[in-house]
């Protein structure tokens, strides 16, 4: 057996594999539920009541959903141009920090104001975080994975310094429970995000905000000269260079761009979810690298990413009220990674096909072998060739 | 008995038969041409003749025996070596520790230098091919290297020698000399397989020709016995009549304006050596001027240079009155340069996008195909499909490059670059890789445009390519021109020297 490039990939192939990897996916789980005293058919029940249809589940599954989108996209604008931007998770926080400044500071004014003011100095603050690694990148050719990822350590520092290490503007220094254990200042209720509800249904504004701009993003890729630019690049960066494209500066635009779309899903976080800065929440979570992940799933396309946001963001739903003393921490997180391990080892499939009986042991003599659309790309492959 | 016989071979890949059930019978004592275009399935057929990869289907038999190589290695137990284009020597060893890398028939521990040495020198007398074994690889010339490619294969006892596109990389006195050193070689029994586009290089050494197309055998040929005639070669490797257009003389002469003037231009390659020394030279409208000389000897930092793909160190260029400037691909664009590049998949086109989004590559801009922040799909589309009507391109706009063949993307890149009525063209590489029906509408649409008025600059390695379509011919040698002569009833003798490196009065 041995795997070859597919020369085209059928779109049906697109459709199929993501669910019969599912599906592999919740036999093995079933396994493991067996094996450790738990009934598999009843567990997935619950799970899906917990993501779904229980009252208020499918509400929680899309506060959830939010920010991944947001980050999803981060990582799809980045990767799609192959640059790798992993600094999703940093550039949330830095987000966050600035949501909740301007916040704060117009905590009087109309509520709207307050909210397009978050919304703004969100994106900066994101832009910002992901301008540090885009300048190196683009003017010294440093590599962005390591520079990016890098600082999402020092924007986690930054965040536990401002509310647990000093007497900053973020930190709430008046209330009696704040002076046991530090908190956040909390943000007036102009500042708190509007929900639309349709039925029992909420739906936050930071959801409606990532939808949209996932279309916006779909359209922009398509349409748009940056798009076209983005495309050639990715293509090949030489024929970039060839075509007059000034590649440092699309490099630059295109961090900043996906920078400001990860610190909106931090000013989400303060406007729809915790209205004040909450750094142990934040990090928990982990929305930035899961962005990546559910991007991945969605094969990078922007619209897809909504899709496999509600999924991640229905599994952590589940997974929150699965856990129980019967029911331990870590049993969740194996079903969880296998769920993940299958749907993303299933992308390959998408690429390659499995040729049966053994052959030569050279490679295939597929064309321009290195250069692949970038729609192509799989997580496994982006991260082999990057 | 012959020394190869490979018996209704054939393989498979994705989407393709590369070779389909063909024969290959290879006598000892002979140098035997494999022919055929490209994606005739020469390369897979070497391969599998050499342990590269093994066969979907058929036999092939060394000496007789039937063989089933699984690696390089086990071709070589065999007798079998194949000489690559790109060479495998590292340049601060020695050529004679080269030579034994990787294999030596002393079996000890020590390596016993100058033994080793007097062995490869008395290889290298013995096949005429003289260099020194002390000498450094990185000390030599690209003719020498080759040398030390073949003498690694003759030492280590190579009964069959496949040589992969030899003289791509050779003056025509180094090719004579090859030539010389082959005959030697089958003198003494051994065979040699020469794979290669030149027509007239295979009817001027080869005593037999095996003729691929579209990986099957068209059939084999004793030279002598065909009259040793290039057309009839050509006719039996596309299957008709071929004619290859060439340039009339200039008639608008000394009169007509320059178009591209190039003033005492320095260039320097990535590792900041000096590539392009103090070269000047001016071309008129309408006028074709040929770069000749071995590959590697600067052409491609000229070229770069002039498009603005990378920046020159002294000098100028200007095309009409208009200085470029340095360093800027999309000012040479707007100033009219044009550049059909060496690296035709990758750089001149993107392979894994549409034919569509190729064509818009450099015009994206414009308002002809855009609105507003927009590429317009509608305008690009039809441009698409303007283009491949006009220069006879069959593939669809919606398929990606890399679906269409070597040719027709050639043709999508020259109709790309023709259509944006350039004042100057630069090609680096107009026939490289291309069948012989590709390569005839690829220079009838070079001279199309010179007709129209443009200013070509054709940088080849291929000297009847360079003769053929150009007005004057400048040689380069190592980042100077060594003198710039009329293409038309030129001395090659005088050209060979000169990409030599040597001086010869004009």
């Amino acid at each position: 057996m041995r795997l070859e490039r597919r020369t085209t990939t059928p779109p049906w192939l697109r459709v199929v594999v993501p669910i019969g990897a599912l599906a592999v996916a919740l036999v093995l789980v079933a396994i493991i539920l067996g094996a450790s005293g738990h009934n598999p058919l009843s567990t997935y029940r619950a799970m899906f009541r917990a993501g779904f249809t229980d009252r208020g589940a499918l509400s929680a599954t899309l506060l959830n959903a939010t920010p991944l989108v947001l980050t999803g996209l981060c990582a799809v604008v980045t990767f799609r141009m192959r640059i790798y931007n992993i600094g999703g998770e940093g550039q949330l926080y830095v987000g966050a920090v600035a949501a909740t400044a301007v916040g704060l500071a117009l905590g009087g004014r109309p509520s709207g104001l307050v909210i397009v003011a978050m919304i703004a100095a969100g994106m900066a603050g994101g832009a910002l975080w992901a301008g540090i690694p885009g300048v190196l990148r683009a003017y010294v050719n440093t590599n962005e994975i390591l520079t990016s990822l890098m600082l999402n350590y020092v924007a986690g520092l930054l965040i536990l310094y401002l509310i647990f290490d000093s007497t900053s503007y973020w930190r709430n220094l008046t209330s009696p429970g704040a002076k046991v254990y530090p908190q956040g200042k909390m943000l007036t209720s102009r500042g708190w995000w509007p929900a639309w509800h349709l039925g029992g249904l909420a739906i936050p504004l930071g959801f409606v905000l990532g939808a949209g701009l996932a279309v916006g993003v779909t359209l922009a890729l398509q349409y748009t000269r940056t798009g076209f630019q983005m495309r050639l690049v990715a293509g090949s960066p030489a024929a970039g260079r060839y075509a007059g494209i000034d590649t440092r500066r699309l490099i630059l635009v295109v961090m900043l761009l996906s920078g400001a779309l990860a610190g909106l899903a931090g000013a989400s976080q303060v406007g729809d979810f915790s209205h004040l800065l909450d750094p142990n929440g934040l990090e928990q979570a982990m929305y930035g690298y899961a962005g990546i992940v559910g991007a991945a799933l969605a094969g990078f396309e922007p619209l897809a990413v909504i899709v496999t946001a509600v999924f991640l963001g229905a599994l952590t739903n589940a997974a929150v009220q699965l856990e129980g003393p019967s029911f331990p921490d870590g049993l969740v997180g194996t079903i969880e990674g296998t769920i993940l391990f299958c749907v993303v080892s299933g992308a390959l499939m998408t690429t390659y096909r499995v040729h049966r009986r053994a052959s030569d042991p050279g490679p295939p003599e597929a064309p321009a072998e290195a250069i692949t659309s970038p729609v192509e790309t799989s997580l496994v492959d982006s991260r082999a060739q990057s | 008995m012959p020394a190869i016989a490979a018996r209704g071979i054939t393989r498979r890949f994705p989407g393709v038969v590369a070779n389909d059930r063909v024969s290959f019978e290879v006598l000892p004592g002979e140098v035997h041409a494999l022919l055929g275009e490209n994606g005739s399935g020469k390369t897979t057929l070497c391969k599998i003749l050499t342990g590269l990869y093994r066969p979907d289907e058929g036999e092939v038999h060394i000496d007789g025996r039937r063989v089933h190589f699984t690696s390089p290695r086990d071709a070589f137990d065999a007798g079998v070596f194949m000489v690559q284009q790109h060479f495998s020597l590292v340049d601060r060893l020695t050529v004679a520790e080269n030579v034994v890398l990787g294999w030596s028939p002393h079996r000890t521990f020590r390596c016993r230098a100058r033994e080793i040495e007097a062995e490869v020198a008395a290889t290298s007398e013995r096949f005429n091919m003289r260099v020194d074994p002390s000498a450094r690889v990185w000390q030599l010339s690209v003719g020498e290297r080759q040398r030390v490619e073949i003498l690694k294969a003759l030492y280590r006892g190579a009964r069959i020698l496949i040589l992969d596109e030899p003289t791509t990389v050779l003056t025509p006195q180094e090719c004579e000399h090859l030539f010389a050193s082959l005959r030697d070689m089958t003198a003494s029994g051994a065979s040699v397989v020469f794979i290669s586009h030149k027509l007239r290089e295979v009817t001027a050494v080869c005593d037999r020709v095996t003729v691929l197309r579209r990986g099957r055998t068209v059939g084999a040929v004793d030279i002598a016995a065909a009259g040793a005639d290039p057309r009839a070669l050509a006719r039996l490797m596309v299957g008709h009549e071929v004619s290859l257009a060439t340039k009339d003389p200039l008639v608008v002469g000394a009169d007509a304006p320059v178009a591209l003037d190039v003033r005492s231009l320095g260039v320097s390659n990535d590792f900041g050596r000096l590539r392009i020394k103090d070269v000047s030279f001016s071309i008129r409208r309408g006028e074709v001027l040929g770069v000749a000389g071995v590959a590697g000897n600067g052409q491609r930092e000229l070229a770069e240079a002039i498009t603005g793909l990378r920046s020159h160190t002294a000098g100028q260029v200007l095309v009409g009155e208009r200085v470029l400037r340095n360093g800027s691909p999309g000012d040479a664009i707007a100033a009219g340069v044009a550049y059909v590049p060496e690296d035709r998949m990758g750089t001149g086109l993107v392979p894994s996008l549409k034919v569509t989004d190729n064509v818009a590559l450099k015009d994206f801009r414009s308002p002809e195909l855009s609105r507003g922040p927009f590429v317009s799909p509608k305008k690009v589309l039809a441009r698409t499909r303007d283009l491949l009507d006009r220069f006879d391109v069959s593939g669809r706009p919606d398929s990606t490059v890399r679906q269409l063949s070597g040719g027709n993307a050639q043709k999508v890149l020259l109709a790309r670059e023709m259509s944006s009525n350039p004042r100057v063209l630069v090609v680096a590489a107009l026939t490289r890789g291309l069948d012989v029906s590709a390569m005839e509408s690829a220079r009838a649409l070079l001279l199309e445009a010179a007709g129209r008025g443009v200013a070509v600059l054709l940088i080849s390695e291929d000297l009847d390519e360079v003769l053929d379509l150009s007005d004057r011919v400048a040689v380069v040698y190592d980042g100077r021109i060594m003198g710039i002569v009329g293409a038309h009833g030129a001395d090659r003798d005088g050209i060979g020297l000169m990409m030599a490196g040597i001086e010869v009065a004009a």
